[in-house]
């Protein structure tokens, strides 16, 4: 005797993602409910790292701010605080000294390199390919020397300061790090060989989760997740900031070369291409940097004058925008950090409608979030 | 776009919704709004064509010591221009229209400064406290915030 | 066994007043151990080059702590896991939970029956052997299964039902993989199969060089096989990523050793079996490995056949680490939508090159000329 198919009683689960998970790049909790293996709704709930930053910016000076800094996005800290010491002297209006900028901007894009090769290393142990990303921590080891050199820590730096860098660039160090991206660029075309174009990690990545253009920008999208829909916005090259105007380089944006235009295939394409295009900039900016002073003349009891400031710049995870309200005092009034991974969170449960579980792994991993920067 | 010539179009456009243009000190300009237009506002930001503001940057609560303020950061990638809108609340009752209709990017901000300030945004889709437990009380961001002796049984 | 009761009854003099019942209930508990330490062995073993394998691939250098190049870190392990608290999930059905390793390891060690180790060195010549390997198997998925569902968590639970699918869905293609071999030999016995490679031909007698179908058909195999073993690229039972370790998650300490060790028992049959069906089994290159005298026939096939199997578990070992993982409908789509009708396809291209050739193989049908 057969029941027909409207009689047999199914059920959703609802699976907690919680937030102590290998794929979640911190502790993330997704509520996923499903219906066998295809998911119906993806809730992503934060929340569980939050520090209190803000509250914390309030009662603190804007110089001992800077170490709160680096735990925004802590494979980032050398963008992180650069970014607030620009938001800071667009505040007051410091000027900071040439080689302090061309400083920021080694370090940043250093930075930039070694934060998306955990990117890249972590997506592609998701997917269930564990060599790379042992590769990408080789790698990564040579850029944490050199940080190590320079300001004595391998992963929260402090080295920014309201007015310039703390410390000047060691003697070797511009010799080390051409050495470093000598050795380092030839490697990104072995990445691809080896992982990139692979047939299954092709397989799994395109078509999942495709963004269009417009629905990037109205979702607030930034930084490669942006630009893997297609949209040509870079912070670097459209609002230029620091000594970026004088630095050539291409804005990568994806292609929509496997799949569909803004699929996770293409966020992932658009941070191996961005990690060439770093290696472009550290050239320029090792042959470029001047002598001179590293710090500019800022006063002790810093007081800046009253005034709002809102200032972005491009970190690897997107737009880190500072909103500072200073009241005239040496704390401020209001420090509001507006991170990329926060925003990119708001177009999770939407674009996970119908994909299958590991696919939303896929997806946590093409957005590249990092859950300080969320729950700050 | 220049500042005043937006700031002259908007207040052409809404009249007595939109109080004074805070300049010196600021940037980018801020356009003082009355709370309950914001809404109106924000579509017409949006979607005017010499204004196309289609990129919501940020949105904060701001506790401004007598009264609240909201303040959202727009961009527009076409123009290439950025604006500010600032609405100010009372202190009692903080609420205004919610744009997360106009800018999806809205939700999750509009959540933050309703968790961490207590402003509420009417017609959201989902207003919920976001990084604090669903059961906190209080309003950390607030100058006036008391912190609690303890939190189900944890001494704080 | 019974023969090889017999022989030692009259060997000894001092056991002729024993039954011959008796006797050959003692050389088939005897034979069960030999094969279980070897079966426990090789997955100790099998996880330290596993581990020394995946840190050569990923540029580290593997365990090299405990004794000379890390040799005992299994052992340590092994201690490790027998001395952990036994926690069994308060709400989970204990009955099955408990039962499940044991089921899985039962279901692989079962077939190191009819694995044909060398000349006159296999447990039990079973004139179904094929057959019987592919029976037994499956009880791994009942234990799997179980695990899953016994655990009560919903991770395992989706770990346990893609095993079972991926398992089931990949038997198949296994199975018609091994046709071929089969249908060379004529016989479903290991022991014939493996000497239906033999001749002087040395290398050129194996299987997998015998027509291009039977070549194609080994690629086959291994695809599947690594299907069946759950290794990367199809290890979604168990992603470690995704479904945090998937059906055996609840399971810790001497369970779980359980676990590991079936897996590697599985390797190990699968492997075996493409060595014995493909590569030549237990033949000794340009040798008649029957023919050597006393024990050396024994010990030279025992050697050649497990260098064979071994190479062919490193061969499974190495696509382990450089793959992603499919996802799961990805899986069931190539089984059944390209590797069930290929595999059926290649059957056919067997028989048919069987008919036509009368049974001989590229190679013989060029000694023959000569």
């Amino acid at each position: 005797m057969t029941r027909p198919a409207e009689a047999l009683p199914t059920q959703e689960m609802l699976i907690n993602m919680g937030p102590q998970h290998p794929s979640t790049h911190g502790v993330l909790r997704v509520l996923l409910r499903t219906d066998g293996e295809v998911v119906v709704n993806a809730r992503p709930d934060v929340g569980y790292l939050h520090r209190g930053l803000e509250k914390i910016g309030e009662r603190v000076t804007y110089a001992q701010f800077m170490p709160f800094t680096d735990r925004l996005d802590y494979l980032a800290a050398m963008n992180c605080n650069c970014a607030y010491a620009w938001a800071v002297e667009k505040l007051a209006g410091i000027e900071v000294p040439e080689r302090a900028e061309y400083i920021r901007v080694i370090v940043s894009e250093l930075n930039r390199i070694s934060s998306h090769l955990i990117a890249f290393g972590s997506f592609t142990a998701d997917m269930g390919a564990f060599t790379p990303f042992l590769y990408s921590i080789r790698e990564r080891e040579i850029v944490n020397d050199l940080f190590e050199s320079v300001c004595g820590n391998r992963l929260t730096y402090n080295y920014a300061r309201i007015g310039g860098v703390s410390a000047d660039l060691p003697p070797g160090f511009l010799e080390k790090t051409k050495e470093f991206l000598d050795y380092f660029e030839p490697k990104i075309d072995e990445y691809n060989n080896l992982i990139s174009y692979n047939k299954i990690f092709v397989h799994r990545l395109a078509n999942v989760a495709v963004i269009s253009a417009k629905d990037a920008v109205a979702y607030g999208l930034t930084g490669p997740n942006l630009r893997g829909s297609g949209v040509k916005f870079d912070l670097r090259r459209d609002e230029p900031y620091s000594v970026y105007p004088k630095l050539e380089f291409d804005v990568c944006v994806g292609t929509g070369e496997r799949g569909a235009l803004g699929d996770c295939f293409d966020r992932y394409m658009v941070r191996i291409n961005e990690m060439r295009q770093s290696i472009r900039i550290l050239r320029q900016a090792v042959a470029q940097i001047p002598e001179g002073p590293v710090m500019a003349k800022v006063p002790r009891l810093f007081k800046p004058a009253a005034g709002e400031v809102y200032f972005r710049s491009e970190c690897p995870r997107g737009e880190t925008g500072f909103y500072i309200i200073s009241d005239g005092t040496t704390n401020p009034s209001r420090l509001k950090i507006r991170t990329g991974s926060f925003v990119s969170m708001n177009i999770f449960e939407t674009v996970t409608k119908g994909l299958m579980i590991a696919d939303i792994v896929a997806v946590i991993g093409s957005f590249d979030i990092i859950l300080p920067e969320i729950d700050r | 776009m220049e500042t005043q010539a937006l700031f002259d179009a908007l207040k052409a456009k809404f009249g007595e919704a939109v109080l004074e243009l805070q300049t010196t000190g600021f940037r980018p300009a801020f356009v003082v709004v009355a709370p309950a237009s914001i809404a109106d506002v924000a579509v017409f930001l949006r979607d005017d064509p010499s204004m196309k503001f289609d990129s919501l940057m940020c949105l904060s609560g701001v506790d401004a010591k007598e009264r609240f303020a909201v303040a959202y950061h727009l961009h527009s990638l076409a123009h290439k221009h950025q604006i500010g809108v600032k609405a100010f609340l009372p202190r009692e009752n903080p609420s205004l229209p919610s744009v997360d209709a106009v800018w999806p990017a809205a939700n999750f901000m509009e959540r933050e400064a309703f968790d961490l300030y207590g402003i509420v945004f009417e017609g959201s889709k989902d207003l919920r406290r976001i990084l604090l437990p669903d059961d906190w009380e209080g309003h950390p961001l607030r100058k006036d915030y008391k912190y609690p002796e303890s939190y189900h049984g944890v001494k704080l | 066994m019974e023969a090889l009761a017999l022989k030692l009854m009259n060997a000894v003099p001092a056991l002729a007043g024993v039954p011959l019942w008796v006797m050959t209930l003692l050389v088939m508990v005897v034979v069960a151990v030999i094969l279980l330490v070897f079966a426990l062995t090789f997955g100790g073993v099998g996880s330290y080059v596993l581990r020394k394998v995946a840190g050569d691939i990923q540029a580290r250098i593997g365990p090299n702590r405990v004794g000379p190049y890390g040799i005992l870190q299994f052992l340590a392990d092994g201690v490790k896991l027998i001395m952990k608290e036994d926690i069994i999930p308060a709400k989970a059905d204990r009955f099955l939970f408990i039962l499940a390793p044991y089921l899985v390891f039962v279901g692989a060690f079962a077939a190191f029956v009819v694995i044909p180790f060398g000349v006159g060195l296999i447990a039990s010549d079973l004139n179904i052997g094929v057959y019987y390997v592919m029976a037994v198997t499956s009880l791994v998925v009942i234990g799997i299964l179980m695990a899953g569902w016994a655990s009560n968590n919903k991770w395992a639970l989706l770990g346990g039902m893609r095993a079972a699918a991926q398992i089931v869905s990949y038997e198949i293609p296994v199975g018609m993989a091994l046709m071929p071999a089969v249908l060379i030999a004529g016989s479903l016995s290991m022991q014939d199969i493996v000497r239906s490679q033999g001749g002087l031909l040395g290398l050129f007698g194996w299987n997998v060089f015998h027509n291009p179908f039977t070549f194609f058909s080994f690629f086959l195999y291994f695809t599947a096989a690594q299907a069946e073993s759950n290794q990367t690229p199809f290890d979604l039972p168990e992603a470690e990523s995704e479904l945090v370790s998937g059906y055996n998650v609840e399971y810790s300490g001497i369970r779980f050793a359980f676990f590991f060790l079936s897996e590697f028992a599985d390797m190990f049959i699968v492997a075996a079996l493409a060595a014995a069906c493909f590569l030549g089994g237990w033949h000794v290159p340009f040798l008649r490995a029957e023919a050597l005298p006393g024990i050396w026939g024994n010990l030279l096939s025992l050697g050649v056949f497990l260098a064979k199997a071994l190479g062919i578990v490193l061969l499974m070992m190495w696509v382990r680490w450089t793959l992603p993982r499919l996802r799961v409908d990805q899986l069931m789509r190539m089984s059944w939508k390209y590797m069930v009708p290929l595999t059926f396809v290649n059957l056919l291209g067997v028989s048919l090159w069987l008919l036509l050739f009368r049974g001989k193989g590229i190679p013989q049908l060029i000694a023959s000329v000569f």
